[in-house]
């Protein structure tokens, strides 16, 4: 199984940083492709709500 | 002391963000403390503590970003504000021109299907959905986020096993995937040695270490700290091995980490014995004769890690040389000439919680026992508000030190401040510090300690006291941070700087002998 490991291994980085972004512009500055997802809290931060639209999502 | 707070509905940021934000706030004229932060409970609750915020603050909620406050007058108020207002801009107009911005995953990857790799550092209690996201679109995942369940870690790395994907933490700080560093990791040429962690700082040590040695590595994969609990059941340590067993690069595997639990050390032995390469673990803190009969070669600290596994990449004998003892006992001989004979203690303060480990245990077993806030004798153990007693070793990354502030690797302040107070103790001979260096961290951590260092020497000898500081750098040459830099603003600033941690413990620990013999 660690076949998808070796093939990342094998192949160019590309990275998605999902939240502190000192982390994508450090990706950047070593010349490795990147994006930066500029995650915000679902539902405004109310976890609850959060936890149910996620429980939505997967009906 | 006035005190001013103004609240921004709606607007979010990461707490990296804020917090260098803060950083920069609080260093300026007439500043006495601040703040800025996203309005949850938790962070309403340090803010009131510090008396940044009160009764009469405008309404908050967990959306809005809350600005508090403590300047000696209303003008160095309005000027800390001004300038928070400047870095909000700043970082508008760079993330204007930033070339990649999207706003979830899964248009991430659609735009760029041949992306691979996910970092995830949000807040913990969304880092489970986050990660499950990223693992369901193909992405191997770097978890950097902690207070994940350890539910929530077995469930996501079983999820990862089944699809063969990497899923690296939480509280995941350092990995190095195809020479890129990622986290708190740094710069370390490409070579034959292949690592797994379950030991942050650990990681970048060795790595540190193996570069300066002049070889290389292939990959350097943490797993999280918790990986080899018996619950988790090194999962994530079992896919590692195999990756690099299967890896026609790494022709040497090293492994890191705190002594595995008992099932797992044994399902690792098996999986071990079938590894055609040679293999070095350091199992921090653990017996020797848990590799006992296996093929496993022993390495008792960081430093003995990485150059086994140089040596191993060479294709020589894995026998050590002590070469640096004679050069110890002489610096410790030096030193001890300028000590006074009531100065028997030691302080280290760490901002790498396995430098720490290594340093106490490296201290413990040349005879120095210490008091220390991640003891693992209970009996030495204290808590990071308590004042330091005779040889303490300080964690300055734990909870009690980061709750609500920024990483010491980040900002120096609390490092500092503990620096003026053990330097001021008539009974403390030693300091002992590490600077760690790479991407993540602060851009100048010697810049940042050098004035302490000098402050520290100052308020000793003004009292008729030599005090001595020790120090090691965890940095590459080709770090952000160039490690000869480092050592040399180190060095001017009146420091002993060793190649590495335990060298510098080891010379901790030959002066606290010494003067405990006086």
């Amino acid at each position: 199984m660690a076949n998808q490991v070796n093939r990342l291994f094998a192949s160019q980085l590309w990275v998605a940083n999902v939240g502190v972004d000192v982390f994508y512009h450090a990706v950047l500055a070593q010349h490795v492709p990147a994006v930066q997802v500029d995650w915000r809290p679902p539902a405004g931060g109310d976890a609850r709500m959060a936890e149910i639209l996620a429980k939505l999502r997967d009906l | 002391m006035i005190t001013k707070n103004q609240v921004r509905k709606n607007l979010y940021f990461d707490s990296v963000t804020l917090m260098v934000a803060s950083s920069k706030m609080r260093e300026m004229p007439g500043i006495g403390n601040a703040a800025v932060m996203m309005g949850t409970d938790h962070n309403r609750a340090l803010m009131t503590a510090a008396g940044l915020i009160g009764p009469d603050t405008e309404p908050f909620g967990v959306n809005d970003t809350v600005v508090g406050i403590l300047a000696e007058s209303e003008s160095a108020a309005d000027a800390a504000i001004a300038y928070f207002d400047e870095f909000l801009n700043k970082k508008k107009s760079d993330t204007a021109s930033a070339e990649k911005r999207v706003k979830t995953l899964t248009a991430a990857k659609s735009g760029a299907p041949e992306s691979n790799f996910a970092v995830i550092s949000v807040p913990g209690r969304f880092a489970r959905a986050e990660a499950e996201k990223a693992l369901a679109l193909g992405y191997h995942v770097l978890l950097f986020s902690d207070n994940v369940s350890l539910q929530d870690e077995v469930e996501l790395k079983h999820i990862a096993v089944e699809k063969g994907l990497l899923m690296m933490g939480p509280d995941c700080g350092t990995t190095i995937i195809n020479g890129t560093a990622l986290g708190f990791a740094n710069v370390v040429r490409r070579g034959k040695i292949g690592l797994v962690a379950a030991a942050g700082t650990g990681l970048q040590e060795v790595t540190v270490l193996i570069d300066t040695l002049g070889e290389g590595i292939t990959q350097a994969l943490g797993t999280g700290g918790r990986d080899l609990k018996e619950e988790v059941g090194g999962l994530m340590m079992t896919l590692c091995l195999e990756a690099l067993q299967n890896d026609p690069d790494t022709e040497v595997i090293v492994i890191l980490s705190k002594p595995p639990a008992q099932s797992v050390m044994k399902k690792m032995l098996a999986q071990l014995e079938q590894v055609d390469k040679p293999v070095i673990a350091a199992f921090l803190g653990g017996d020797p004769a848990l590799l006992e009969g296996s093929r496993v070669a022993y390495a008792k600290d960081l430093e003995s890690a990485a150059r086994l596994g140089v040596l191993a990449a060479q294709g020589r004998p894995l026998v050590l040389e002590d070469d640096s003892a004679a050069e110890i006992e002489e610096l410790a001989r030096r030193e001890c000439a300028l000590l006074g004979p009531e100065q028997k203690y030691l302080r280290g303060l760490y901002s790498g919680g396995t430098l720490c480990y290594e340093a106490m245990l490296l201290l413990e077993e040349l005879g120095v026992k210490s008091w220390s806030n991640i003891a693992i004798d209970k009996k030495y153990l204290i808590e990071g508000s308590e004042a330091s007693s005779e040889n303490t070793l300080l964690d300055m990354g734990e909870d009690f030190f980061t709750n609500g502030m920024p990483h010491p690797m980040i900002d120096f302040r609390q490092r500092v401040d503990r620096m003026e107070k053990e330097s001021a103790d008539p009974g403390v001979a030693v300091l002992l510090l590490d600077c760690v260096c790479g991407y993540g961290t602060h851009e100048d951590p010697a810049g940042e300690l050098a004035p302490a260092i000098r402050k520290a020497k100052k308020t000793a000898e003004e009292a008729g006291r030599h005090l001595t500081v020790i120090a090691s750098v965890t940095g590459t040459e080709t770090d952000p941070q160039p490690r000869s830099q480092q050592i040399r603003t180190l060095e001017e600033a009146g420091a002993i700087v060793l190649p590495c941690n335990a060298q510098a413990s080891k010379l901790a620990a030959a002066i606290i002998q010494r003067q405990s013999a006086r």
